[in-house]
This record gives structure tokens, C-alpha cells and sequence, in this order.
């Protein structure tokens, strides 16, 4: 038997705003009958572009619907850039506490309201159904969905993920599967750290700076030099100027010191042309 | 304080006041220690084996010897399962099937990981075996340990045991039935059935929680898992827990004269509460094949609702039940049984088991159908899927 909060019962047992809202401003669905529960969310502003009426059908158990019924409160009195900025970690707090294993109940607030307000800025439905590869046949969740969750809520095993979206809860043959998705955001996390992607502005800054400092001294030395004639995504152009003009060798001091230098320091995958 | 309706005979049962009675004197009067020499622990220990000599009655055995008292259900199926192994030597092919208890299937997994080749039977919708493949499982030379159930606790759907056991044993396998469900409810025989062992629970049928039996039929090896005493033979060690033993023998003893007539009781209650919400809540439909089945089980799927909120309205109305849903368990796993037989998705989610009991009344049943199709009513309104 779970154990739930008060208010979760209360809004269990006395669900508020139940229903569809007529000829609504906003529309969403999360979830699905494979899922074990699903939302249904609807809304409509009112002249001052604020939440008049929020309502909400549940397929699900007491908390899912607890959960429903608290983000419709919620939601009533707000502007829809207001509401974006309700979490799942907000419904929890509204009701005081979930099990954890009851996270998910939450999540699938956020997602119907993500789903809602896509719907209410667009006019189209947000369909979650056919993005990715399904990895977890038991719940219907894909790949995509364990990496969004996974990112978003920083977790680090398959319990947590099963906790936070139900994927690997059910006879849990995919959870190999969930961890290598953990790892790799993981790992795509750490490289981020190492090596931050840059922009072309701060790329051709950086290129800038290294030929100045590490590349133009070396040529300087036999009086040759190099300008720096233009950055196309990872190709760099340059033009050798001075005694680089006429050397037999620049094509080799091109590879070896000017590229494997900008590199080191740039990016793997920069590759230097000369021009003339 | 005793709920309004308790119709979840199949999770426990209610001590019978004769059970309890029965074991009083063994806490008040007679604690002596069985193994003592002394006559105050000899009288103990003859109560012991009056206990056993019930207990083999209701199942039909030949020797009251035969019978090993346990703590639970769990350990019966637990001894039976890794003492054949064991005892067979070698590495034997463990055949069990997708809709056992969790205290089969864990030892069978245990067994798995450790390197045994398992085969999981599957089931068709009904919850039915194919005994086609079983035969060709258990006669594919290598030994076989096999535990298969005789009722299955969440749909009560019976398999046909003296079939499986003649097919497991003419291929030399040793034979295991987890008959924790059907004891007491229906007549077993042991003696003529070919199976090797059989695991009964003490609080299935009217005795407490903490007692259990298991049947190993004279001649077949087990290898003990508690070990260090000349117990029950040598089989289980550990002082008796002679209260709970006096009591099962009990309970053993009223279920053989009461076993006809309860039947008969709770299949008419059992009847009427399955016709009454099926007339009465829409999207319901029974899983499991009804022909054959415990008669005081019913499994009850509700389309487009979720067990576990279902289970919470009853339970606020003092009316206990289970579900097999998912959001009940900790695991998140819909019913493993209800997805063994492919259960729509739609009522995968919703099913409700209703298991009645021997002092379940008509006024329990008139109960749930006046409150349960006004819950189910009440949840489809809610639900985004069943607009119709």
C-alpha cells in the first residue's frame, strides 16, 4: 500500500476540474493507454490573457490523477509564459510529497502542459508518439524520451529513469539498454566539459590567436610568414607570404606545423589550405 | 477493526475460530520442546504428528512422513525447487511457466544465473499450457526439475497437474506443484497424482501466517536447506513452531469436512458478483478461462481505468480487493499472469481480483455491486479514453 500525503488523497478522492474545457485555447495529451496512464489537458485564457479555465482527464492511478487535478489549479490565474515555468518538481511540492516511484506522475503533468501550450502557440497537436526508437516495449518508451528525461532531470541509473518516465519498470529486459542511454549522455556531458563547442566568431578568434602565437614565430625564424586569408566552417585558408613564397617545403610546413598546431588548440577536425 | 467486505481470500484468510481455539493450549499449557525426552515435550511432540496426519489427509498422502512443516508457501516452493537441483546433481533443466508466484520464479531465476538452463513455459489467453511443449521440453534428454502450479493465485486458472506430472515423470524429471491455492479449496490426491512435491501455505486456508507444508513423496531426494537438527527428519531443521503446526493441522481438518460445501458457497457468491458487474459496470470483462478455475476466484478487468485508483475507492468504502495493476506493486509491472496471457492493452491496466471466502455472505456481494459500478462510473468519467 502506498503511502500518500493528505493531499494527494484529497485531490484523489475530490478531484478539482475535471473534464474537457469547451472550445479550448490549449490541448494536449501525454502519455498513452500502453503507458498505464495518460492526461489530457485543456485551457482557455481570458481577456487579460490569463488561465481562466484549466481541466483535465486522467487514465491513471490515485496519484496520476492527484497530480492532474493539482496542475489545474495551478495552472487557473496564470499567463501561459507563467505556466511554461511549472515543473514536475512543482506539482510534487503542491502535493506535498510523491513516492518515488510515483514521479512519473508528475512528469506526465509537465509533458501534457508542454503538449497544451505547443498546442495553444501553434494550433497543432504535439505528437510524442513516433519520436525515436522504442526501447522499452512494457511502457512504449523510446530512446529519445529516456535521453530528454535522463538530461533534463540529471540521472544516473536505470531506477531513476524508470522513476522518473516508468521505461525498464516492467520486465525490465531494456534496462541494459536504458544504462547504455545513461552513459552516453554521460559521456556527451563530460566531452562537453573538455572541449566546449564554439562558436564561428570565438573559432576564428581562437585560430587568430594560435597562428599569431604558436605558428607565425616558427616561420619568422627562416624570414617566411603566413596571413591568415579566411575560416569556412573547419577549413582554414591561408596565404604564405615572404620567404614561404618560394620554399620547396611549405606544402610540409603547412600540414606539420600549421594545422597540427590549430588542431591542438582548435578542434580535430580543422583542415588548413594554401592559397596563393 | 474488520473491514466492511474482505473479499481477498486469495492474498490471506481470516484465522477460523476453531483454528485459534486449537492453538491456545500450545502458548498457555503445552510449550514444552518436542525433542525433549521428557513426557512434557513428548505430549508436544504427539501433537505434532496428529498435525501432520491432517495435513496429509487433505492432500491425499500416503505416508504422514511425507510431510515437511515450513514457515510459508515461499519456503516450500523454495526447498522444493533448489533441494531437487541439488540433490539431482549435475546441472538438470529447470521448466517452470510465465504465470507462476514470485516464490517459484525466484529460485528458478536464482537457478538461471547460476549457469541452469530454464525454460518459461508460456500461456495462451485463456491461461492455458500446451502440454504438446512440455512433453518436448521435459524429454529433451537432459534430467528435468519442474515446478509448475496447480491454481494460479491472480486469474485461479487450474492446470491439468496429473497430465503435466505423468508427461515430467516419463521423461525421469522430478515434478514440483505449488498447490498454495488450491488446497482446501478443491480435492488433490498426491498419492494418485505423479508429482514428487507439492507446497501448501497454512494462511491460504484458515490457519495463521508463518506455517506452511511441503509433500515430498517417500523416495525422492531433496537436498535439506536448513540444516543442523533431526527435525522433520532431518529435512528441515530448527525447533518446531508447534502452535502454528497445531493450527494448520486444524485448518487442514476442517477444510476436508467443510471442503464440498464451501465450494459450493463461495462458487454461488462468486457467480453472482461476476454476473452482477458485468451486467452493471461497462468495459468489464473476466480473464482467464472460466470453465476452469477455482470457484471462488474472479478477475475482473475494467477497460479504460486503472486498477490501483479502483482499489482506493473500494478501500474507501471498507470493501478490500487486489489488483494486479501495475501502480499497485512497487515494480511498476502490469500483472506478469495477465500479460503472460495478452490481455489487451486497454485492460491490462484495470483488473480487479475478487477472491471469496468461506464466511463471505450474500449481503458482501449485494455490497460491492451497489458500490462498485458507481466507482467504475465515477473513473470513466475521468479517464480521456472512454468518451463512448
Amino acid at each position: 500500500m502506498w503511502e500518500y500525503t493528505d493531499k494527494v488523497t484529497d485531490h484523489f478522492k475530490n478531484p478539482r476540474n475535471v473534464g474537457a474545457v469547451e472550445n479550448p485555447d490549449g490541448d494536449g495529451l501525454a502519455g498513452s493507454l500502453a503507458c498505464g496512464d495518460a492526461l489530457r489537458l485543456t485551457f482557455k485564457l481570458d481577456d487579460q490573457k490569463k488561465i481562466d479555465e484549466a481541466k483535465f482527464q486522467t487514465f491513471g492511478c490515485a496519484s496520476a490523477i492527484a497530480s492532474s487535478s493539482a496542475l489545474t489549479v495551478m495552472l487557473i490565474g496564470k499567463t501561459v509564459e507563467e505556466a511554461e515555468e511549472i515543473t514536475n518538481a512543482d506539482i510534487i511540492a503542491y502535493l506535498g510529497e510523491l513516492p518515488k516511484q510515483k514521479v512519473h506522475c508528475s512528469v506526465m503533468g509537465r509533458e501534457a502542459l508542454e503538449a497544451a501550450i505547443y498546442n495553444f502557440r501553434t494550433g497543432k497537436k504535439l505528437d510524442r508518439q513516433i519520436d525515436g526508437e522504442v526501447i522499452c516495449h512494457c511502457f512504449g518508451a523510446t530512446d529519445k524520451e529516456i535521453e530528454k528525461v535522463t538530461r533534463e532531470q540529471n540521472l544516473t541509473s536505470a531506477e531513476e529513469v524508470t522513476n522518473a518516465c516508468k521505461a525498464g519498470g516492467g520486465c525490465g529486459q531494456c534496462v541494459p539498454e536504458i544504462e547504455a542511454i545513461i552513459n552516453g549522455v554521460i559521456a556527451a556531458d563530460a566531452a562537453k566539459e573538455e572541449k566546449p563547442k564554439l562558436t564561428q566568431l570565438q573559432k576564428i578568434k581562437l585560430i587568430e590567436e594560435t597562428i599569431d602565437r604558436q605558428v607565425r614565430p616558427i616561420l619568422r625564424r627562416d624570414n617566411g610568414d603566413l596571413e591568415l586569408h579566411d575560416v569556412d566552417g573547419d577549413r582554414v585558408l591561408v596565404k604564405f607570404v615572404g620567404a614561404c613564397v618560394s620554399c620547396p617545403v611549405s606544402s610540409v610546413t603547412l600540414k606539420d606545423v600549421v594545422e597540427n598546431q590549430l588542431r591542438e588548440a582548435v578542434s580535430d577536425d580543422i583542415v588548413v589550405e594554401a592559397i596563393s | 477493526m474488520n473491514p466492511t467486505v474482505y473479499v481477498d481470500n486469495n492474498a490471506t484468510t481470516s484465522v477460523a475460530p476453531e483454528v485459534t481455539e486449537a492453538i491456545l493450549p500450545y502458548f498457555t499449557e503445552h510449550w514444552g520442546n518436542p525433542s525433549s525426552m521428557h513426557n512434557f515435550g513428548g505430549g508436544v511432540k504427539r501433537a505434532i504428528d496428529a498435525a501432520r496426519e491432517k495435513v496429509a489427509a487433505l492432500i491425499g498422502a500416503e505416508h504422514p512422513n511425507e510431510i515437511i512443516f515450513t514457515s510459508c508457501g515461499s519456503e516450500s516452493d523454495n526447498m522444493a525447487i533448489r533441494g531437487a537441483v541439488d540433490a539431482m546433481g549435475g546441472h538438470p533443466h529447470v521448466i517452470t511457466t510465465r504465470v507462476e508466484h514470485a516464490a517459484v520464479l525466484g529460485p528458478c531465476h536464482y537457478l538461471e544465473d547460476k549457469g541452469f538452463r530454464l525454460t518459461t513455459l508460456e500461456v495462451d489467453e485463456k491461461g492455458g499450457l500446451d502440454l504438446d511443449v512440455i512433453r518436448e521440453k521435459s524429454m529433451s534428454g537432459k534430467k528435468t526439475v519442474a515446478s509448475i502450479m496447480w491454481a494460479n493465485n491472480e486469474t485461479g486458472v487450474i492446470f491439468p497437474i496429473p497430465e503435466i506430472g505423468a508427461i515430467v515423470k516419463e521423461g525421469g524429471g522430478i515434478m514440483h506443484t505449488d498447490a498454495v491455492q488450491i488446497a482446501g479449496k478443491l480435492p488433490i490426491n498426491v498419492k494418485d497424482t505423479p508429482i514428487d512435491s507439492l507446497s501448501i501455505s497454512g494462511h491460504k486456508l484458515h490457519a495463521p501466517k508463518g506455517v506452511g507444508a511441503l509433500y515430498v513423496r517417500r523416495g525422492t531426494k531433496i537436498t535439506p536447506h536448513i540444516m543442523g537438527g533431526h527435525q522433520e527428519r532431518g529435512r528441515r531443521a530448527g525447533t518446531e513452531n508447534v502452535p502454528y503446526i497445531v493450527g494448520l493441522g486444524k485448518a487442514c481438518e476442517l477444510a476436508v469436512e467443510r471442503m464440498e460445501r464451501d465450494a459450493e458457497h463461495e462458487r454461488k457468491l462468486r457467480d453472482r458478483l461476476e454476473a452482477g458487474i458485468l451486467a452493471t459496470c461497462k468495459g468489464a470483462r473476466i480473464n482467464g478461462d472460466v470453465g476452469n478455475r477455482l470457484p471462488n476466484t474472479t478477475n475482473i478487468s475494467f477497460e479504460y481505468v486503472e486498477g490501483e485508483a479502483i482499489l482506493l475507492m473500494l478501500d474507501d468504502v471498507g470493501i478490500c480487493a487486489s489488483t494486479g495493476s501495475a501502480c499497485a506493486s512497487g515494480s511498476l509491472e502490469p500483472s506478469h499472469v495477465l500479460r503472460a496471457m495478452d490481455v489487451p492493452r486497454s485492460c491490462l491496466h484495470g483488473s480487479i481480483r475478487f477472491s471469496l471466502g468461506r464466511y463471505n455472505t450474500d449481503e458482501d456481494v449485494d455490497y460491492v455491486l451497489e458500490k462498485l459500478p458507481v466507482i467504475i462510473k465515477r473513473l470513466r468519467e475521468l479517464s480521456p479514453f472512454a468518451n463512448d
